[in-house]
């Protein structure tokens, strides 16, 4: 076995990416659920940050998704970018702190992420929000 | 202290918006290992849920744990968690000292009597021992935990020391170091091991209690399935080369530099439960064996006297007897390797994909 004074410095990068595999199976993965949703209309949901990727099985895996035509951020502890891939259905929702770094990473499988719906609660506050705007304006009957 | 507000409430004070507190619920269910399924659950449980007091008790330790918990990325899941429980006493953070800490120690515990969380990070001098060892304001660290205890709900040994004894614990154990639950046997105990733990699998085990206001489902070990469920070994993205049988020799070999499995290099990956292969460490960057180094097995009890880091499980050594006596009494699994020794299932281990004993891995290399 080798000591560390044996341990070469130099940084050494693989001309060819490892491919470890581990991207597949998520891939079979979501074709089951968009199956499940298409049949039954349940949707589903996939966290990434619970698959022992290797280096690199992430990218590969959201390169093999491709980005489709829909994109949206959602500010709220952070951004939240939430992307369709590729394949119609299938989203990407990648989670981030105030600080820009990662706290989640999921699949969505569903017409549409559920994050991006406005929320009940908030749809039960709406009427008060808008009155309070418009008593700024003047009062709901007054003219322009 | 601990405030009679709702967690729910306490975010909306801070300005959390609803979708804020869905993506939290989002995180905390990916932390707590949960399907992100759960996270409407979560939602309408923390919505209700009340801060905890939480008393964090620092005993033989190197510090390691709290730095692993506060030197997170920052702010984070686990610093709202943070925010979120009344963390009325941590003998390393607070800025009070003296009487003024020991006093609000024992004012949250009063306050709080029969509902709040012990944390406790680091062993202690066990009884027989010299109590000198370690002491705070005066007061052993045996004394300290059973007062501190009495009124508790539950307590969290976080930390290998806390939970199994750890370095302090080492041969030749000079203070007599034993773990928590050594001393305390009528209290529910959570161990949260690994030198340090991870942090997200300390908060998440807060999280889950502050969730569901219920202990966790836990191995023989006292320890949460939900993060030590599975082995080092099963969730590893190497693990496939050691199906096949391809395995790093050396540090600098070709097979290190492919990326094989490490193993051979000593790697305890197999009799280690733990969930770095999948949390990973700073803010999920990577973790020991991704960069190239076996697994130290630093979750396990008694990993420090289990045999060299850099002999592997399987190459006989001087104390290769002591290394799986140990393993075996602990009940720890090498890998499923040691847990195939019906002549069965080791006839058929290869073809059925099995789990194998260390001789057939011998014999297949």
């Amino acid at each position: 076995m080798s000591g560390p004074e044996s341990i070469s410095l130099a940084v050494e990068v693989p001309k060819v990416a490892q491919e470890w595999g581990n991207s597949l199976p998520i891939l079979h993965e979501v074709r089951h659920a968009l199956e499940r949703l298409a049949t039954t209309g349940v949707p589903g949901i996939i966290d990434l940050g619970a698959i022992p990727f290797g280096p690199g099985d992430e990218a590969r895996l959201l390169a093999r998704l491709g980005r489709g035509e829909v994109e949206a951020v959602i500010h709220a502890l952070g951004e939240t970018r939430i992307w369709e891939s590729a394949v119609p259905a299938v989203w990407l929702i990648d989670h981030y702190n105030a600080e820009g770094e990662r706290i989640a990473l999921h699949i969505e499988i569903d017409r549409i992420p559920s994050l991006l719906l406005t929320q009940p609660e908030d749809l039960a506050e709406a009427t008060a929000r808008l009155d309070g705007i418009l008593d700024g304006e003047g009062g709901a009957g007054a003219s322009a | 202290m601990a405030t009679q507000k709702t967690l729910g409430e306490s975010l909306r004070e801070h300005g959390v918006t609803r979708r804020g507190f869905l993506k939290f619920c989002a995180a905390t269910a990916s932390m707590m290992a949960l399907p992100p399924t759960m996270t409407s659950a979560i939602a309408a449980a923390l919505d209700k849920a009340r801060r905890p007091s939480v008393i964090w008790l620092s005993f033989q330790e190197c510090t390691g744990c709290t730095e692993s918990l506060t030197r997170s990325h920052s702010p984070t899941v686990e610093n709202l968690i943070l925010d979120i429980i009344s963390l009325d006493y941590h003998h390393t953070l607070q800025a009070a000292s003296g009487d003024a800490a020991e006093e609000a120690r024992l004012a949250a515990m009063k306050e709080n009597w029969g509902s709040y969380l012990v944390v406790v990070d680091g062993s202690l001098p066990g009884p027989g021992s010299n109590m000198g060892y370690s002491t705070i304001a005066g007061h052993s660290n045996l004394d300290i935990l059973k007062e501190t205890v009495e009124g508790a709900a539950a307590v969290v040994a976080v930390g290998t020391c806390a939970a199994f004894g750890g370095l302090p614990r080492a041969y030749p154990n000079p203070t007599g170091a034993v773990a928590v639950q050594d001393i305390i046997t009528n209290k529910p105990i959570i161990n949260v091991s690994g030198c340090p733990p991870i942090p997200t699998v300390i908060t998440g085990v807060l999280a889950q209690y502050l969730t569901f206001g219920t202990l966790p489902e836990m191995d023989d070990y006292k320890r949460p399935l939900a993060f030590f469920g599975q082995s080092i070994h099963d969730r590893c993205y190497r693990r496939p080369f050691y199906d096949k049988g391809l395995f790093a020799e050396t540090f600098d070999d070709e097979g290190a530099k492919a990326g094989w499995c490490l193993y051979r290099l000593g790697c305890k990956g197999p009799s280690t439960y733990n969930a770095c292969a999948t949390m990973r460490w700073n803010a999920g960057t990577s973790w020991p064996v991704e960069s190239g180094h076996p697994c130290l097995g630093c979750s396990e009890p008694d990993f420090w006297d289990a045999g060299g880091f850099y002999q592997a499980l399987s190459v006989p050594t001087a104390n290769a007897t002591h290394t799986l006596a140990v393993a075996g009494v602990a009940g720890a699994v090498v890998g499923g390797v040691a847990a195939a020794v019906a002549k069965k299932q080791q006839r058929h281990a290869v073809a059925d994909r099995e789990p194998v004993t260390i001789e057939q891995l011998e014999q297949r290399l």
